[in-house]
Order: structure tokens, then sequence, then C-alpha cells
């Protein structure tokens, strides 16, 4: 599990669940109604597939980051690869780079295939708990 | 000035999706080319606990979709569209327990792809808590893709 996503009301509106394997975390966002941005299609609304990679980036922060209290996002681009598809979607980040001050963090989420990604996000994050 | 005629849309269009609707997103107004929506504070939308300040999701979300409808206020037309990427920088932090505004425009437009950009705050566009750039593509007009050989061709 993740201290990031178990505390924040917001993962649980998503329904986020997180399993941790070595240092690595993969979140799950469970196919929910309520996650559905086009009906017609039907497809997720992708705010909610950005949110869940902007989570995950940021829980896997705090994962390598203990004494942190919560990440702070300074800027975070999502690229939009795929339709989401109305079922669950799976998210994994790395830490690209991690200096003093501030990490670069790279996530991906994906459905059915993890070589098939619906989106990808690229963010920095500050390392330090003053903005 | 006339009124566009997508206006009458807008309330329907900022939250009539089961998504939008779940967040509680709300339209806010129409100026110009310049549209607002609304997401009301709510305890289940936080991002920190300890401070009660709306997720960083939340507002990409909300950048994301009112991004779309500048896009349709923009075409006058309600068309499909798809958001390309979008990129968010967080100026600051929210004000604890308080609504935010989105505004978006869309400041170019080609045949298959919108130019937004769109600012969240709580009540002044000059102090806005994130800021965000992004592009839409236009879903309708696809070419024929070259089909592929055939293996062994």
């Amino acid at each position: 599990m993740s201290r990031v996503i178990e505390a924040m009301p917001y993962a649980r509106f998503l329904g986020l669940t997180a399993e941790q394997a070595e240092d690595i975390l993969t979140v799950t966002m469970p196919f929910s109604d309520h996650l559905i941005g086009n009906p017609m299609l039907p497809a997720l609304h992708g705010g909610s597939t950005a949110a869940l990679l902007e989570i995950t980036a940021m829980a896997q922060v705090a994962e390598s980051f203990p004494g942190m209290h919560l990440p702070r996002p300074i800027n975070v681009s999502v690229a939009y690869l795929r339709s989401g598809r109305p079922q669950h979607v799976y998210a994994r980040a790395r830490i690209n780079k991690a200096g003093r001050r501030v990490a670069h963090v790279l996530a991906e989420a994906w459905q059915e295939d993890e070589a098939q990604p619906i989106a990808a996000l690229t963010a920095h994050f500050l390392l330090e708990d003053s903005f | 000035m006339d009124v566009p005629a997508i206006a009458p849309l807008l309330p329907q269009l900022a939250s009539g999706a089961a998504h939008t609707h779940a967040l509680g997103f709300t339209y806010e107004s129409l100026e110009g080319d310049r549209v607002r929506i609304r997401v009301p504070w709510r305890e289940d939308l936080v991002g920190d606990p300890d401070t009660g300040v709306i997720a960083g999701g939340v507002v990409t979300t909300l950048l994301d979709h009112v991004g779309g409808l500048a896009v349709w206020v923009s075409l006058d037309n309600f068309k499909p569209l798809a958001t390309l990427d979008l990129r968010v920088d967080y100026m600051r932090a929210a004000r604890p327990r308080t609504d935010l505004i989105a505004e978006a425009r869309c400041y170019r437009l080609t045949r298959s792809i919108a130019f937004v950009r769109a600012w969240a705050f709580e009540d002044a566009p000059d102090d806005p808590v994130a800021a965000a750039q992004s592009a839409y593509i236009l879903t309708t007009a696809r070419p024929e893709r070259r089909p592929k050989p055939e293996a062994g061709e």
C-alpha cells in the first residue's frame, strides 16, 4: 500500500488501490461509472486518467523519500495516447532524476497491455515541504 | 453582442457526463471567448487532509474540461474532440475549503487542432492557483490511413 493513497480523500473518490513490489508501486483505478467522461464512446474522462498518473507519481516520490510530508507537484504534463475504455486502469511511475530540491518523474497508464499505454505523464516535484 | 449558439448547451457540457457530475462541476459564465466553470469545495475532493486543499488532480481535470468548453465556444458548435496533451503549472497552494473556478480561452483553431490556455483561481484570475496549456484534436475528420501491406508482400 501507499501512505499517500491511503490518506488522500480524492484517491478514495477515484477508488485507487496500490500494490508494491520491491520499491515500485503499481496503482489501480478500478472501472466505475462515475469515471466516464464521454458516454457516447464510452470513454473515461481524461482528467481521471491524468489524476491517476499524478497521484501515482506523487506516491512513488513519497515512497522513495519517506521523510517528506507530501511531495508537491510543480508542474505536470500529460499526453493522451489512446481513449480510455470502460475498464480498469493501471499506472506506474519512475523517478527519472532526483536532485537536492526537485525530482523529475515519468509515469504511464495502461489497461490490458502495459506496452500499449493510454496516457503518459512527465512531472516535476518539489522535494521540500516549503513551496 | 449576439449570444453564441453554443451558449445554452454550456451548463450541460460543463457537468453532464458522469465524471464531471460526480465531481460537482457547474457552469459559471461566458464572456466573449472566455468560458468559466466551477468546482465547489468538497471533503472527498481534498488532496491533503492536513490542509483541506482540493487535490491537484481535480484542478487538472477542471482545466482539461474547461479547455474543451473553450474549443466548443470557439467552434460555436458541439463536435467530438479529445485532449491531445495538457500541461499544468501549479503556482501556489489553493486556499483550504474553498471553491475553484477555471477560465479557458481557445486562442487558435485549425481544421483539426485547437490550442487552449486556461487558469484556475478562487476569485481573482490574476492570482491563479494553476495555469494550463493544452491542445485538443477534433476527432471527426480523419483521413483514411494507407492499409498496411499483408505479411509476405
